[in-house]
């Protein structure tokens, strides 16, 4: 499975990773060589398998809607780059947006 | 006396009958973090204040007659676990200045308990890797042998306990990060079954894989520990909630009545011969103490590492969607908009081994490839899981081999390697992909490296797999052997 140079900065991209040059080399080259380890998985015929959505028996999990107590806001925004009047501040969302 | 040097329970007896205080034990750990982590680097973070102020609070318990288990013992814990007000950094530039504003559901009972928080671990980055050379930070040097790793993730808690840093620790296990460093470091390293500990507050990495458990110096306090730790937590919607025996009733020293199944398949091509032959001597062990050995095969154990890596790999790239520079976590006050702010703030954040799985993991769930990959691989899991299945409906207790197919590599030796290195992991993630309770123990050495027997059990039978473990341990004295360092 050769992955190419657009492939990587394609996946890149949908990941939100800004890459290096030399890291989209050594990617290119790391993810041919652990996607074809990987393809021997197709000698196995799984047409009538189930796969695995839980190891353990899971079931819904549902509680009373009543108000809790949280956090305050000072120590859930404590950890923030950049607040403002309580809430976090991010960059423009839409472009030509002001910062 | 070297206080640092007992293991939970023996210190637990000295501090109920008054002979020791908690003060005083605390005290020796944090002289011996002192005297070797300079050489080891266990530790991200130590926390003396805290612990002596918990130390404090646990003698005067002790003095009203309210002592636990765990109360006034000291703890380490894996940086991946959320400490209120203490640092909790995953081993990673990203969350290097993180506080959390909470603690994870296992650190509150432990403190409750009134256990001694000593520091926080070092690890692989986000727990991604086999050796904790994947640390942002640092890498942490093996006790037995300082130009070896640890092992990894949970190589800072497995080299605390094994140097006497710690009295116990806390690690987490995706997929041998718990059992692996446990049997290159000679200590005691229990998975428990999924779901059987709360996973609130640990950072995730691969949530149907994740669970935390003990590194201790014998199985004993293994037991004690999964007492404190096993209950169920309406905060984690996968946390079981079946019944919770007291794991110690189990430690018993007969095997009689017992099946153990030992699968050709994990002693293949790769087993470096000495492990192999320390694990067969454990085996023979277990038949001496009364339990039946039998041949069995897990014909689907080629499999486990390329399921794994998918399984993982997609599980942590959605995990690790949430880094993105805006809550909190390392940012990118340059940037113009938000998707460059997140880019960059990751491009910076992240180390190499976390890109490497996060781009494998969204190339397996991207659009066209999601049923080519981790669909596959999650059929495939269940094909692993049935093998264990068929095993224990034929009777078989529990499943033995060993832990790690080689003893503590070198610092450096496989890092540039990434396959070699997730190689390492084939005989530890089966428990993880099957949701089984797993247990390293010592059983020998390699010109003076630590060999690791690993024990795995039916789902939510972690008494069965501490029973054998701990029966074994008791015929052999490898859990008493120290590395040479900090005497």
């Amino acid at each position: 499975m050769k992955i190419t140079r657009a492939e990587v900065e394609h996946i890149a991209t949908l990941a939100r990773l800004e890459l290096t040059e030399t890291e989209i080399e050594q990617l290119q080259s790391d993810l041919s060589q652990i996607l074809e380890y990987v393809d021997q998985l197709n000698e196995l015929d799984t047409t009538q398998v189930v796969p695995t959505a839980h190891v353990v028996p899971q079931e819904d999990v549902l509680r009373e809607d009543v108000t809790r107590p949280s956090l305050p806001t000072e120590e859930v925004l404590s950890n923030a780059p950049q607040v403002e009047e309580g809430y976090f501040r991010v960059h423009a969302v839409l472009p030509g947006g002001e910062r | 006396m070297t206080l640092h040097r007992l293991t939970v329970h023996e210190a637990h007896e000295l501090l109920r009958s008054r002979e020791i205080s908690s003060v005083e034990l605390t005290q020796s750990v944090l002289a011996q973090i002192d005297r070797c982590d300079e050489q080891i680097r266990a530790y991200i973070t130590v926390t003396p204040e805290i612990a002596l102020e918990q130390a404090r609070r646990a003698d005067q318990r002790i003095a009203s007659g309210e002592a636990g288990p765990l109360t006034g013992i000291p703890v380490a814990i894996k940086d991946n676990m959320c400490t209120r007000g203490v640092p909790t950094t995953c081993g990673s530039r990203i969350l290097e200045n993180f506080v959390p504003p909470y603690s994870a559901t296992v650190v509150e009972r432990l403190f409750e308990g009134g256990a001694v928080l000593v520091g926080k671990t070092n690890m692989d980055e986000f727990a991604m890797g086999s050796s904790t050379e994947y640390s942002a930070f640092f890498p942490t040097h093996n006790p037995w042998e300082s130009s070896r790793v640890p092992g990894g993730s949970s190589g800072g808690s497995a080299a605390a306990v094994a140097a006497d840093e710690t009295l116990f620790a806390l690690g987490s296990d995706t997929g041998g990060s718990i059992r692996q460093p446990a049997a290159l470091c000679g200590v005691a390293g229990f998975k428990p079954s999924y779901g059987r500990v709360s996973r609130y507050g640990l950072i995730a990495f691969a949530s149907s894989l994740d669970q935390i458990g003990p590194l201790t110096k014998d199985v004993r306090d293994c037991a004690l520990v999964m007492n404190a730790l096993a209950f169920h937590d309406p905060l984690d919607s996968t946390s079981a909630s079946e019944p919770t025996p007291d794991y110690t009733s189990y430690l018993r020293d007969d095997l009689s009545g017992l099946v153990v199944g030992v699968p050709s398949e994990y002693f293949a091509e790769g087993l470096q011969a000495a492990v192999g032959e320390r694990v067969r001597d454990a085996i023979g062990k277990l038949g001496e103490l009364g339990a039946q050995v039998r041949e069995i095969s897990m014909p689907h154990e080629e499999y486990v590492v390329a399921t794994y890596f998918l399984t993982s790999w997609a599980e942590a790239s959605a995990n690790l969607a949430r880094y993105d520079g805006l809550k909190y976590g390392l940012s990118a006050p340059d940037a113009h908009d938000i998707h460059e702010a997140q880019s960059k703030a990751r491009g910076r954040g992240f180390g190499t081994e976390v890109k490497r799985r996060i781009m494998l993991g969204t190339y397996a769930l991207s659009s066209g490839y999601y049923d080519a990959y981790y669909l596959k691989a999650q059929k495939v899991r269940t094909l692993i899981k049935e093998d264990f299945d068929r095993a224990f409906a034929e009777g078989v207790d529990v499943v033995v081999g060993p832990t790690s197919p080689i003893v503590a590599f070198g610092i450096g030796e496989k890092v540039d390697d990434p396959l070699e290195m997730y190689l390492a992991d084939l005989y530890t993630i089966p428990a993880n992909l099957a949701g089984l309770p797993c247990i390293s123990v010592p059983c020998g050495f390699d010109d003076g490296l630590p060999v690791g027997f690993q024990i795995l059990g039916r789902p939510f039978a972690e008494g069965t797999v501490l029973q054998v473990a701990h029966a074994y341990e008791q015929s052999t004295d490898f859990h008493l052997q120290r590395p040479p360092i900090g005497l």
